[in-house]
């Protein structure tokens, strides 16, 4: 009895190896098409610009010949095909060229700028799903009242304000009249000499000097731009989770389990939140994603030397190998957080462990 | 999408600030009184070699941390002044140049400057052949014989020799511009890799004698200069300055504004107007070497016919352009060499005229007028130009489309000629009239493809005589009669050329009271911050 009870569960095992074995199989097929069709397609657009990247490089002004040796340089001359597949073999060799417009290797251009906007998004996010989910929460709970009402405005003023005017707006109250936080830029210039950076992530960087004036200096700078981007993706998160909550409220679970006389809170937050924080956690994800493409226009406004100021320049200068390093990263970053969010549900939603 | 957006951020934010800003006066904060700290918008910065860079904002920080032999006299910007040259003669046949170096002058890191390092940048920067060689390789320089043709005699002495006797302002104003900068020849071959005569390296760091050093470069974030203390004229007043990369023009006013910056370099009119009403800050200008005109492209057969040209010219309401869509960043001009440059001409003999314009095109045959395009960036003040032009046009019944497009797409259709119209800017290369007449009024071939694209062949205007004048013009030794010459040719080109030029741009920066002395240059490398000092 017992040896047969052993071979079952060494076969469960040996089958569910093989099953996890087919998942990373699929997972990793899906990864190298997604990133090839990503490569192609942004390659391809980028080449059919009628714009001639070697105006960049040498400016409107440079000697034929010196064109001439540029052009050859890039393997311009060559035909797109090869081209394209020139460049996809060095990219597997983990070359991913040089940007013509900083003339850095592009992926030290963006272990510069990536930081910066990562650092900028990753409290953006923790602010808007600190917010957002409880008052999407508190929406949902007291539907139709002042409150819902109050959050649906706020939601759809951060939703459809530009992004940049709300910015320069917090700046001009918070930094200019009020004088509460640090102007545009990350850090003050009177710490050039004393802060060294070392990550790029600036408040990681602060606390392993111990420098903690420059780490108060680096939150007071972060604050404006990281709400800004917080109460936007607090406006799509608080949405979501009034919608989500408001469909898990109407389940007969939360009837029984008012029967049964837990509080109300308890069905709230224990159970319904539970059970919606499941596909919020794609949302949170998805949002994550897209402050991390880096927000061009609070980039501006902010001064702030990050992945989407970096991109929409190379982009207008047809700086084509930064605009593919960035789209790889990008890429990169929607495949891994929809990994991460897959694991999450994982432990979120048990029946998906017991499959 | 983004250039939509961008006409109406500025609109927005300029009346919010200006509704909050009036409530409230700014609270003020201090930048360190060693240092002066400007708001810029550099991102067109891409290297700090001085013989590989060609921008404008490379330009400033080569002009504040370079020497060479000569430097613009920014009094007088038609003549050149001494930096590390003592003297320096011209030989009776006019092809050799022998300059002298002063004594005893140190590179910021303790090397000594000699003629050895003067002849060495000049064949560095010829060798490397990168985008600004041309300055050197037009008096007849190439990569085989320039060690010949740039060398150093004994320690103080620098003798460089030409094919043909060009006129010595034009080989001296040749030697102001950044790509002739004198590098320290023992620091820069410490750090060569590969032969690249240490440019990889020379990108990021300094090898220089200026007034400043270049301590940091961070790109589209900072960089920051320092005072360097072997410097051999009067030494800088501040320590260090910096400039914070900041693009957003709004975001420059709040930062001038609060005082976390002293000098704001990229605001836009509307900024401009409201920082100039602030009696903390005041504004400076200066003419810039770049004017703004647009072209008729001859192979269209209308464009070609000479009434054509001309009625244009009188289908522009210039002073309009000039009281509104340029004002404060631009002064009106229609000759091709701006204000400051040795033989400009002072002359604007077109206004707007619609009669005149409209005999002219029934002269053409063209009495109902004709349809044709304008290539236009997205972006102000052509924008606005354009849109007014099409107004003005629109009178004597010439339909003109407007095309946008990004700047680097239609300058790429430009250059291959494909345009009807293109509005546009040009800035002078280094600072001789001839930079502007060898593109205005020269084309050595007009055929398709070939080597030399000037602007008179981009526009298809062939033109052997000016362009015969034009070379004449180089090689005048007599500078009066230089003068003359290129009178004679902007006149021409001012009748004939298809260009129609609209303004000479300004450059304007706003400053905080405490600093003095700020001063913008004729050009970018003329924008000296060290002469600065803050009470």
């Amino acid at each position: 009895m017992a040896s047969l009870d052993l071979t079952q569960t060494a076969g469960r095992r040996r089958a569910r190896v093989i099953k996890f074995a087919i998942s990373i199989g699929t997972f990793l097929a899906i990864v190298a098409t997604t990133y090839l069709g990503l490569l192609a397609v942004t390659f391809f657009i980028g080449r059919v610009i009628p714009i001639d990247p070697v105006l960049s490089i040498v400016g409107d002004r440079a000697p034929a010949s010196t064109i001439a040796r540029v052009r050859q340089e890039l393997g311009l001359n060559e035909p797109l095909y090869t081209q394209f597949y020139i460049y996809v073999s060095k990219v597997l060799q983990g070359d991913f060229g040089t940007s013509v417009l900083t003339t850095n290797p592009v992926m030290t251009d963006i272990r510069r700028v990536f930081p910066a906007t990562m650092e900028l998004a990753t409290l953006g996010t923790i602010i808007g799903s600190l917010i957002g989910v409880p008052l999407g929460v508190l929406a949902a709970v007291k539907r139709g009242s002042f409150i819902d009402q109050t959050v649906r405005v706020i939601g759809l003023f951060g939703y459809s304000v530009p992004i940049f005017w709300l910015g320069l707006i917090a700046l001009l109250i918070f930094y200019a009249r009020l004088g509460w936080t640090a102007g545009p830029g990350r850090i003050d210039v009177v710490f050039e000499y004393t802060f060294t950076p070392i990550t790029g992530f600036y408040i990681i960087d602060a606390i392993m000097q111990r420098q903690w004036d420059a780490l108060r200096n680096i939150l007071s700078h972060i604050i404006l731009p990281a709400c800004l981007l917080g109460y936007y993706s607090l406006a799509y998160v608080s949405r979501m989770t009034r919608s989500f909550m408001l469909n898990e409220l109407e389940q007969e679970y939360v009837v029984a389990a008012r029967a049964k006389g837990l509080s109300e809170s308890r069905i709230i937050w224990r159970h319904a939140l539970r059970n919606a924080a499941v596909p919020l956690v794609t949302v949170i994800a998805l949002s994550y994603a897209g402050l991390l493409e880096g927000s061009v226009l609070t980039e501006t406004v902010f001064a702030w030397p990050g992945l989407g100021q970096y991109i929409t320049n190379s982009l207008q200068n047809a700086d084509m190998n930064a605009v593919l390093g960035g789209t790889i990263i990008i890429g990169s970053v929607f495949i891994a957080l929809n990994l991460v969010s897959d694991l999450l549900y994982r432990t979120l939603d048990p029946r998906t462990r017991a499959r | 999408m983004m250039m939509n957006l961008g006409r109406f951020r500025i609109l927005a934010a300029g009346a919010a600030i200006s509704a909050i800003m009036a409530v409230t006066g700014p609270a003020w904060t201090a930048t360190p009184q060693d240092t002066l700290v400007i708001a810029f918008a550099f991102d067109d910065i891409i290297t700090l070699d001085p013989a590989e860079s060609f921008e404008l904002s490379t330009g400033e920080i080569l002009g504040n941390s370079y020497d060479r032999l000569v430097r613009l006299d920014i009094n007088d910007t038609s003549n050149v002044t001494k930096d590390i040259a003592e003297s320096w003669t011209v030989s009776e046949d006019g092809l050799t140049y022998t300059f002298k170096i002063k004594p005893d002058l140190k590179f910021a890191s303790g090397n000594p400057v000699t003629a050895e390092d003067v002849a060495f940048s000049i064949q560095r920067a010829v060798k490397l052949d990168k985008s600004p060689v041309f300055i050197l390789t037009q008096f007849g320089i190439t990569a085989d014989n320039v060690e010949e043709k740039a060398k150093a005699t004994d320690p103080s002495t620098f003798v460089l020799t030409l094919d043909q006797p060009y006129a010595p302002s034009f080989v001296l104003n040749c030697l102001t511009a950044d790509v002739a900068s004198v590098v320290d020849k023992k620091l820069v071959l410490e750090n060569v890799v590969d032969n690249d005569y240490g440019n990889a390296w020379l990108k990021t760091h300094y090898a220089g004698s200026g007034p400043m050093k270049i301590r940091d470069w961070r790109a589209n974030e900072i960089l920051v200069l320092e005072r360097n203390d072997n410097y051999h004229g009067e030494k800088a007043k501040l320590v260090r300055v910096i400039y914070r990369h900041v693009k957003e023009s709004a975001t420059q006013r709040l930062l001038l504004e609060k005082g976390d910056v002293d000098v704001a370099r990229n605001l836009e009119p509307g900024d401009l107007d409201a920082v100039s009403k602030e009696d903390s800050i005041s504004l400076t200008n200066a003419p810039k070497g770049t004017i703004y005109y647009f072209s008729l492209n001859q192979k269209n057969e209308t464009l070609a016919k000479p009434e054509v040209r001309e009625a244009l010219k009188y289908l522009v309401d210039y002073e309009a352009i000039g009281a509104t869509l340029i004002k404060g960043i631009g002064t009106l001009h229609q000759t091709f060499l701006p204000k400051g440059v040795l033989g400009e001409l002072d002359e604007m003999p077109y206004k707007l005229d619609v009669n005149k314009a409209k005999e002219l095109l029934e002269k053409a045959g063209l009495k109902d007028g004709f349809s044709v395009t304008m290539d236009v960036r997205n972006n102000q003040p052509v924008t606005g130009i354009a849109e007014s032009v099409q107004q003005t046009f629109a009178k004597a019944g010439v339909k003109l489309e407007i095309i946008p497009g990004d700047g680097k797409q239609t300058l790429t259709k430009y250059r291959a000629r494909n345009h009807d119209m293109y509005i546009g800017q040009w800035g002078m290369d280094y600072w001789d009239p001839h930079s502007n007449a060898d593109t205005f009024s020269s084309n050595p071939d007009n055929k398709d493809g070939a080597s030399s694209t000037t602007l008179a062949w981009r526009n298809s205007w062939d033109i052997p005589e000016l362009t015969k004048e034009t070379r004449a013009a180089v090689l005048e030794r007599d500078t009066a009669k230089r003068i003359e010459m290129y009178h004679d040719l902007q006149k021409k080109v001012l009748e004939t050329g298809p260009y129609v030029i609209l303004f000479q741009q300004t450059e304007v920066a706003g400053v905080r009271g405490n600093v003095e002395n700020y001063r913008l240059g004729p050009s970018f490398s003329t924008n000296y911050v060290y002469t600065v000092s803050k009470k």
